[in-house]
């Protein structure tokens, strides 16, 4: 089980925490993209063998948002940062996969 | 390639069984190949196994990282059934079960193949609902398929606990009887022998580093036993495949899950049936050593890493207790994880792919034990003749393009 650094309520497991996918995908225009652009935003996704930028919610503590790094092989969370602030860089933040 | 038999069991039982010949070779690999197949799994085994044995194609590689079956095809739950809602699954998934009747014969291999039944539980109005318009679709598209009462639930499958007191009773159930299960191993074993003894080189410990595009059509596979030039590669890969994607420069609508499955202690046979149920989300089968396979959910975070939380067991060990109250006090000797690629609608991926000349068979999520023989044959009628077979053009990768999904995310049998 992971162990998750809440940014307001602290450490706490996995099991009360509600997974939110893939961070940092910006639903473009629907009136000027394509159907290549809206499957790719739809569909699409980078799924690496190391960091994944993600979305997490305390679901059963504060119920708040916010996006975390995490190593997808060694399943460490590297990094915890607000939603709607940049990808921060992580140590050793080279994705292997697409 | 030895022919099994009794003569020869007998023959070898003399000595004692120390002179079996191996049952494929080790070969070295080539230059360049005509076909090399990414994965020594199952459905990359069966894919060699048909280019060879069907379309005369047997100048092929099959490459693998680790060992043959060593992956997916060892950490399944070796459920094999037919039953999914949509035409264009059922007729793929149908196609598979009819090659899996005549599997150990043509291949002269003991897969144990057991068509025990496979039983769909109904715990609420929904899922009778659900149910009952899967077994209609089904018989429509020839897939056996019956919907039993409650009392006919528990008449075939005794030990189950049918009482309506329990927190979600048991309404009902679906039986495909055609369904059931197969040794994992031996399907991997008895394709790499059959594709071994037409031509077919197997090379293990060979991972792919790398995918060679040049001018949009593949040109062949860097490894880590140097560079195999190919006309044409198929990737098999089961969890890995955006990882070799993004080798060749495109992305998927996949990801990666772990799925855990575990094994309880060897008990007497007590469970002669697969049992599934969505409404609290668990399956088990007894396997011919007499340990109960169980499995459920994927570990919701995406994840290569192999292992999944305890919670997660947690939830299908209360799911089978409920169940199946006589189990609870059966201990559990081992659990393990595999990698599952998932795509948006819980149906794979077979086909071309943005390069030319590569190919990819992937995204099976939490089910692709079951289509082995069918995925094989018709990713091996993809790469002979270039085109997709009617079976698997539905199944096509520009469907996340063009809206066409198969969606069996609600639909085919299980809670994914």
């Amino acid at each position: 089980m992971l162990w998750i650094d809440c940014p307001w309520c602290g450490a706490r497991p996995e099991s009360e925490f509600r997974y939110g996918g893939e961070a940092h995908i910006a639903r473009p225009d629907p009136a000027t993209t394509d159907d290549a652009g809206w499957g790719d935003y739809l569909f699409m996704r980078s799924n690496p063998k190391g960091v994944h930028a993600e979305r997490w919610m305390h679901r059963e503590g504060c119920r708040r948002w916010f996006n975390a790094l995490r190593d997808t092989v060694s399943n460490d969370v590297l990094t915890i940062y607000p939603m709607g602030t940049p990808r921060p860089d992580a140590p050793g933040d080279e994705a292997e996969g697409g | 390639m030895k022919k099994f038999s009794i003569f020869s069991l007998a023959r070898n039982a003399l000595s004692h069984h120390e002179h079996w010949p191996e049952q494929w070779r080790s070969p070295a690999p080539k230059p360049a190949y005509d076909v090399v197949i990414i994965g020594a799994g199952g459905h990359g085994l069966a894919t060699a196994y048909y280019l060879a044995a069907l379309h005369g194609i047997t100048n092929v590689a099959v490459l693998e990282k680790g060992w043959l079956g060593g992956g997916n095809t060892g950490r399944n739950t070796t459920v094999i059934r037919s039953n999914y809602l949509w035409d264009e699954s059922a007729a793929l998934y149908e196609h598979s079960l009819k090659l899996w009747e005549g599997l150990a014969q043509e291949l002269n291999y003991n897969l144990m193949f057991s068509q025990r039944g496979v039983l769909n539980l109904i715990h609420n109005v929904h899922d009778l609902q659900e149910a009952t318009r899967r077994v209609n679709a089904n018989r429509l598209n020839a897939v056996d398929a019956e919907l039993l009462s409650t009392e006919e639930v528990k008449a075939f499958c005794p030990i189950l606990n049918t009482s309506p007191k329990t927190r979600y009773p048991i309404m009902g159930g679906t039986l495909q009887r055609r369904g059931g299960n197969a040794r994992h191993d031996a399907v991997a074993w008895g394709y790499a022998r059959a594709a071994d003894a037409r031509g077919v080189d197997i090379i293990q410990n060979c991972e792919v580093t790398g995918i060679d595009v040049e001018a949009g059509r593949v040109t062949g596979v860097q490894t880590t036993q140097g560079t195999i030039a190919a006309k044409k590669v198929g990737i098999v890969v089961a969890g890995h495949s955006s990882v070799l994607a993004a080798m060749a420069g495109f992305r998927l609508p996949i990801e990666s899950h772990p799925l855990q499955a575990l094994v309880s202690e060897p008990l007497k046979p007590v469970l002669h049936c697969v049992i599934m149920s969505n409404g609290v989300h668990v399956y088990v089968s007894q396997s011919d050593k007499g340990e109960l396979v169980i499995g459920a959910g994927l570990d919701p975070p995406n994840s290569y890493s192999q292992r999944g939380g305890l919670h997660t067991i947690e939830d299908q060990m209360g799911a089978i207790v409920e169940l199946i109250p006589i189990f609870s006090r059966v201990r559990m000797m081992r659990s393990w994880a595999g990698i599952v690629d998932v795509c948006p609608d819980a149906s794979p991926i077979i086909g071309k792919t943005p390069v030319e000349g590569l190919f990819i068979n992937g995204g099976w999520g939490t089910g692709g034990f079951k289509a082995t023989p069918g995925s094989g044959w018709v990713l091996a009628h993809t790469i002979a003749t270039g085109e997709p077979h009617p079976l698997n053009a539905p199944f096509a990768l520009d469907r996340f393009t063009s809206g066409a999904l198969i969606d069996e995310h609600a639909a085919a049998a299980v809670a994914h």
